[in-house]
């Protein structure tokens, strides 16, 4: 089992979702988080001073999957989420000790699927 | 009231009818004056008291503005300071303020009419008079908040607002205004033009701004250790906008109320108000357009009150094209003051409350002198009348600035005018009233 986390742009977010329905992805957590990376600030100027906003809005996506889900899951991450920009995001994979669905008390991939 | 309108309806009626068989007049004649003198007398009434009742919806405006310009975390705070400025005011205008302003007077200020006592309960002229004064006193006294805002103790600020209300803003008013009731002052025996208040108002409350914004100093962070201004965005710039929209239309009872007359001149004087805030608000963001790239809306916005608050003065006696200019100078003024309040004086004024209503008041009060159709510079009058409305906007700023810096190293000196660093840091709503104005979201900070 594997946790897979990414960094995406906000705005790409539907793009995202679509690419994983279409590869059968169903299961997300999906949170609002800031970040900064190569992408660098940009500027905002408010009442005639300018500031660098360089904490810059980002989605996280958490996704629990089985071993054969895992590369089928990233291609479609990188499907809907690339630009070819700096800022596109990163995609972190984790192994996943455990997992346990509450209602029912299961284990394992079973509890993930 | 309703029996008045009728009887006077009846009087009307048999007034009309009578010169057909009585060509001698008489009695008849006299009937119809007296009908039409009650008429004008209620209409005179209803129209002062609507007007009142729109410049009393300027103080939400004030409030939706200043919210809209700060920081969520100060957001209860500032309603608050709002909502008791009005509250305090009303109860210290009342008791004495007014008498001050209205009453008999000394030569410096009225002895009477403190709470009103010689004025029989009823229908009596006094009272619409005393509650569209209220409103007036409130609008000068809520200007302060939005420059002392999310740094001033809660405490100190109702110690400011009693003053204000009381005295402060009454005496001035006397000087300019008194004569409108049964007082009479130095200023407005000389000529003193200011029809709704740019000076009376609007910079009173402006240089007490000032003043509390330099005894305060800046919010922490406001200047980087080189003195270089940074910017505190605000956090709701959709409230800011309703709140000028909002203010806006109360200054539709703000001017053209000034009258407290239904007469002519109301649909006039709501023209030359309107063409001067419509122009505000385009040449302000024109100047902040060239001047930093970007149409800033806090910028706009605050180019439409400017163009208010300059037409206030004038705008009975200049014609629209001349209030057209009136504003669009106030607009430019506007950011050239913010920029230089903020760069070169470095002092702290998160709304911009200075640059609108001390300096456009100013500018308003002037206007007079020059755009005036019968004494004003252009028009032929010469230099007296520019004057004399220069005099006028000096001794405001005299009066309004000198007390106010004495006023707050007072409270400073005595309760404290302002909150530890820590509760700063930690937001106004939590410190000084112990809840948050946004209860159940979270508050993200992103620069």
């Amino acid at each position: 089992m594997k946790l897979i986390i990414a960094y995406i742009q906000p705005h790409i977010l539907r793009d995202v979702k679509k690419a994983l329905y279409k590869a059968e992805v169903y299961k997300m957590s999906v949170t609002n988080a800031l970040g900064c990376g190569e992408q660098q600030g940009y500027e905002e100027s408010y009442r005639g001073i300018k500031f660098e906003v360089n904490l810059l809005k980002k989605v996280r996506l958490e996704i629990a999957v089985n071993e054969d889900f895992v590369d089928k899951t990233i291609d479609a991450i990188i499907e809907g989420a690339r630009t070819g920009q700096i800022g596109d995001g990163k995609i972190f994979v984790l192994d996943l000790k455990e997992c346990i669905r509450i209602r029912t008390g299961e284990k394992g991939s079973k509890a993930i699927g | 009231m309703r029996s008045i309108i009728i009887s006077s309806v009846f009087l009307l009626m048999t007034g009309l009818t009578g010169p057909a068989f009585a060509e001698s007049g008489g009695p008849e004649v006299s009937a119809i004056d007296i009908a039409k003198e009650q008429l004008q007398t209620n209409i005179n009434i209803v129209w002062t008291c609507v007007a009142a009742f729109l410049v009393f919806f300027m103080q939400p405006g004030f409030a939706m503005v200043e919210c809209g310009f700060t920081r969520a975390k100060n957001a209860v705070n500032i309603l608050m300071k709002n909502l008791m400025d009005f509250s305090v005011g009303s109860i210290a205008f009342f008791l004495v303020g007014f008498g001050l302003m209205f009453g008999v007077s000394n030569g410096l200020f009225g002895t009477t009419h403190f709470l009103l006592s010689g004025t029989e309960p009823g229908g009596h002229w006094n009272w619409t008079f005393l509650i569209f004064q209220t409103v007036f006193c409130a609008t000068a006294a809520t200007i302060v908040s939005g420059a002392m805002a999310e740094r001033t103790k809660f405490v100190g600020y109702l110690i400011y607002s009693f003053f204000i209300s009381l005295f402060i803003y009454p005496v001035f008013g006397s000087w300019a205004w008194g004569g409108l009731l049964d007082g009479g002052g130095w200023l407005e025996k000389l000529g003193f033009l200011d029809f709704a208040g740019s000076t009376v108002v609007h910079s009173v409350g402006g240089w007490l701004a000032l003043a509390g914004a330099i005894v305060l100093g800046p919010r922490l962070g406001k200047f980087d250790p080189n003195g270089k201004p940074k910017a505190i965005p605000g956090h709701n710039i959709p409230l800011a906008a309703l709140g000028v929209f909002i203010l806006w239309f109360g200054w539709f009872g703000f001017n053209p109320g000034s009258t407290t007359a239904g007469e002519g001149l109301i649909g006039y004087i709501a023209i030359t108000t309107n063409l001067s805030a419509a122009a505000g608000a385009i040449f302000a963001m024109f100047t902040a357009w060239i001047l930093m790239k970007k149409p800033d809306a806090s910028m706009a916005l605050n180019g439409a009150l400017a163009g208010l608050v300059a037409i206030t003065c004038p705008c009975d006696g200049v014609s629209p094209v001349a209030a057209t200019i009136i504003g669009a100078i106030a607009g430019i003024l506007v950011v050239l003051s913010v920029l230089f309040i903020d760069r070169v004086l470095k002092v702290d004024d998160p709304v911009g409350a200075v640059s609108v209503h001390g300096v456009n008041g100013v500018w308003g009060t002037l206007s007079a002198g020059l755009f005036n159709m019968e004494t004003g510079l252009f028009y032929g009058g010469g230099l007296k009348q520019l004057g004399i409305q220069a005099l006028g906007a000096g001794t405001a700023f005299l009066w309004a600035f000198g007390i106010g810096l004495a006023l707050f190293f007072a409270i400073e000196k005595t309760i404290g005018l302002r909150v530890s660093a820590e509760e700063e840091l930690k937001g106004l709503d939590i410190g000084e009233h112990g809840m948050e104005a946004y209860g159940g979201f979270q508050i993200f900070i992103t620069t």
